[in-house]
């Protein structure tokens, strides 16, 4: 196809990598939606995810554009891959701009091993790790967290699980927030969400979540490497999960209330699922305090998550923990709401920053920026799909000007689950993996055709996007070992 | 008549259930969003929960519906194959609805699972009734 002119309709190119959804392009747009993708993604991109891009412009209070990173693909209310910043003040806050896992992200583990200490040890590795870490429709943590326990991880995150000896402090300096949102308001947390949350803590969940371990294949930006304490050859282990079923139920119990709102307030939504309210209403900041809740529960979730690998790492490769140097490298939010302050128009400006699937990417000099890294700016995570590389980035100051301090934060599908199911055998996919020297384990043959790497873009396309636009900058180059999917 | 169609979608299940009456659309419903989990026809039936709801709404009743039901199979551990929705009437500003739902206890030994759904979505969400009958359409995040 040509890929030098707009296949959609109505969208125009405005620079390299840079497409533009004008205003008019829906009835009722305040800002122009700004997509980011490279030729060969523009040819995957969905009208669906145009329309979506252009149904978040229409929301009250928006800032400079409605934007899609380069994984952009299509979602329901935001696009997957929608970042988008509302005043906080004329603004709206809506969990459309979300989703239900609140707080899915990933984290990435360095260690003293090289590539070559596990050689003949992975499949034993990755049977501990299938063991140790719940995963799975259905799956229970062994953790039985009190409901007052619970409520310190609503408001607290992640220092609840390091206090109860599931990790170390630097766990927390080296992670998103420190491992919290604060604002984490659990008397806006459901009973419901209390119930799906107490059982499911340390439980890895299913889909397109996983535990991999990989190895650094290549280093791009040495300096930044050597702050992240990354070279070439070096064992690594990601971790991808979320809020599980407390976050699902908080996103479902706030959306309701919000669709009342939407009629209180009056908000024209070309989507129900954008329900909104202003961001002081009250309705909105239940919603943030619930929302913040279920972040500071993910992380949590993380962390005991890893907490049980490290145990698994000491076990298989009979080395303690200095000897292992399992240090968490950094912890990015995928699907999350915060307040933070920007540059917008001349002027410093407080706005609610809504990325859903998307990474937050500060860049050096920034005071969120952990100390040990702020030279270099933030580690940007993305993972790839099993069998492809994930990328090691760091924020750039350019995101700061194109995107609210935003990254892309995946590969993106770009074939259904069904379609994958019809398309992949699991056992095949499995097969070719392994001739690639990747294991893979799963409940059932069936994850691993949705999740095969065919029903992704390329990871490598998508990093390179935002390499080029300066938004992050590529650092190292992750290879998969082996994958526990969930 | 059909129970119920799925509808290509990227990321995320989209399916359409009909009935003669919204009550035996959303009962489809239930089984098409069941379906895409986990094959429910060697499910056996033994335990019953009773459920009742009320929304300003029949879009919201039904997101309300299927997502009690998610609820219910997450939290006390039953998959569930049937469904028979009693009734849906409109009462005051509310609609009322009272249901079912039959299943067995999650056995992950028995139960393989394709795809969890995590929640039902307002995305493209619509009730239709025409004389010729009920279309529920709706889209859950998995």
């Amino acid at each position: 196809m040509d890929t030098e002119g707009p296949e959609i309709e109505g969208i125009e190119r405005v620079d390299n990598d840079i497409w533009q959804v004008p205003l008019g392009y829906k009835p009722g747009m305040r800002v122009p939606g700004r997509i980011y993708l490279s030729d060969k993604l523009f040819t995957n991109l969905e009208k669906e995810a145009v329309d979506q891009v252009a149904n978040v412009a229409t929301l009250p209070g928006i800032q400079k554009f409605s934007m899609a990173m380069p994984d952009a693909h299509v979602g329901y209310g935001f696009p997957i891959g929608g970042v988008a910043a509302f005043d906080a003040e004329e603004g709206i806050i809506s969990p459309g701009g979300v989703g239900f896992d609140i707080n899915c992200g990933v984290r990435l583990i360095r260690s003293n091993l090289e590539k070559s200490d596990v050689d003949g040890k992975v499949n034993n590795l990755l049977d501990s790790l299938f063991k140790a870490v719940p995963s799975g429709v259905g799956s229970k943590s062994r953790i039985r967290a009190s409901e007052s326990e619970l409520e310190e991880i609503f408001t607290n995150g992640s220092r609840w699980a390091v206090e109860e000896g599931y990790g170390v402090e630097a766990d927390l300096t080296h992670c998103e927030g420190e491992g919290c949102i604060e604002g984490g308001d659990p008397s806006q947390v459901s009973a419901k969400a209390h119930k799906r949350g107490r059982p499911q803590l340390g439980t890895l969940g299913s889909g397109n979540h996983f535990l991999e371990l990989q190895y650094v294949d290549e280093i791009y930006d040495p300096v930044a490497a050597e702050a992240f304490n990354l070279k070439q050859g070096q064992l690594t282990f990601m971790v991808h999960c979320g809020s599980r079923g407390a976050g699902h139920q908080v996103c479902t119990d706030h959306l309701r209330n919000l669709t009342r709102a939407v009629e209180k307030y009056k908000i024209d939504l070309p989507d129900k699922q954008l329900a909104c309210a202003p961001a002081q209403s009250e309705e909105a900041q239940a919603y943030f305090g619930a929302m913040a809740s279920a972040a500071n529960y993910a992380w949590t979730n993380r962390q005991i998550i890893m907490h049980h690998c490290r145990e698994v790492f000491g076990q298989q490769m009979n080395m303690d923990a200095d000897e292992l140097g399992l240090d968490l490298v950094y912890d990015v939010a995928h699907n999350v709401a915060k307040l933070e302050e920007h540059d917008v128009d001349g002027g410093k400006k407080q706005v609610y920053v809504h990325r859903k699937g998307a990474t937050r990417s500060f860049p050096a000099g920034h005071p969120d920026v952990p100390k040990a890294y702020r030279a270099v700016g933030q580690p940007v995570l993305i993972p790839g799909s099993m069998g492809t590389p994930s990328y090691v980035l760091c924020g750039k100051q350019s995101a700061m000007d194109v995107s609210f301090g935003s990254a892309c934060h995946g590969a993106g599908r770009v074939m259904s689950r069904s379609g994958a199911k019809h398309t992949f055998r699991g056992e095949q996919i499995q097969k070719d993996l392994s001739g690639q020297g990747i294991s893979v384990r799963a409940a059932h043959p069936s994850v691993i055709a949705e999740e095969a790497p065919g029903v992704y873009k390329s990871s490598s396309e998508v990093v390179d996007v935002v390499d080029r636009l300066g938004i992050a900058g590529k650092v190292a180059k992750l290879m998969p070992l082996g994958v526990v999917k969930g | 008549m059909k129970k119920y169609e799925y509808l290509e979608h990227t990321a995320d299940a989209r399916f359409k259930a009909f009935g003669a009456t919204a009550e035996e659309a959303f009962a489809n419903a239930a089984e098409a969003m069941f379906n895409v989990m986990i094959d429910t026809s060697g499910i056996n039936p033994q335990i019953t929960e009773y459920i009742e709801l009320q929304a300003p709404d029949l879009e919201n009743l039904l997101v309300d519906w299927l997502s009690e039901l998610l609820y219910l199979f997450e939290v006390n551990m039953v998959v569930f194959s049937s469904f028979e929705v009693f009734d849906i009437e409109k009462k005051g500003d509310e609609y009322l609805l009272s249901a079912k739902a039959e299943g067995e206890p999650l056995d992950l030994e028995k139960h393989i699972f394709d795809t969890e759904v995590k929640a039902v979505t307002y995305n493209d969400l619509g009730v239709q009734i025409t004389s010729q009958g009920v279309t529920v359409r709706t889209t859950v995040d998995t």
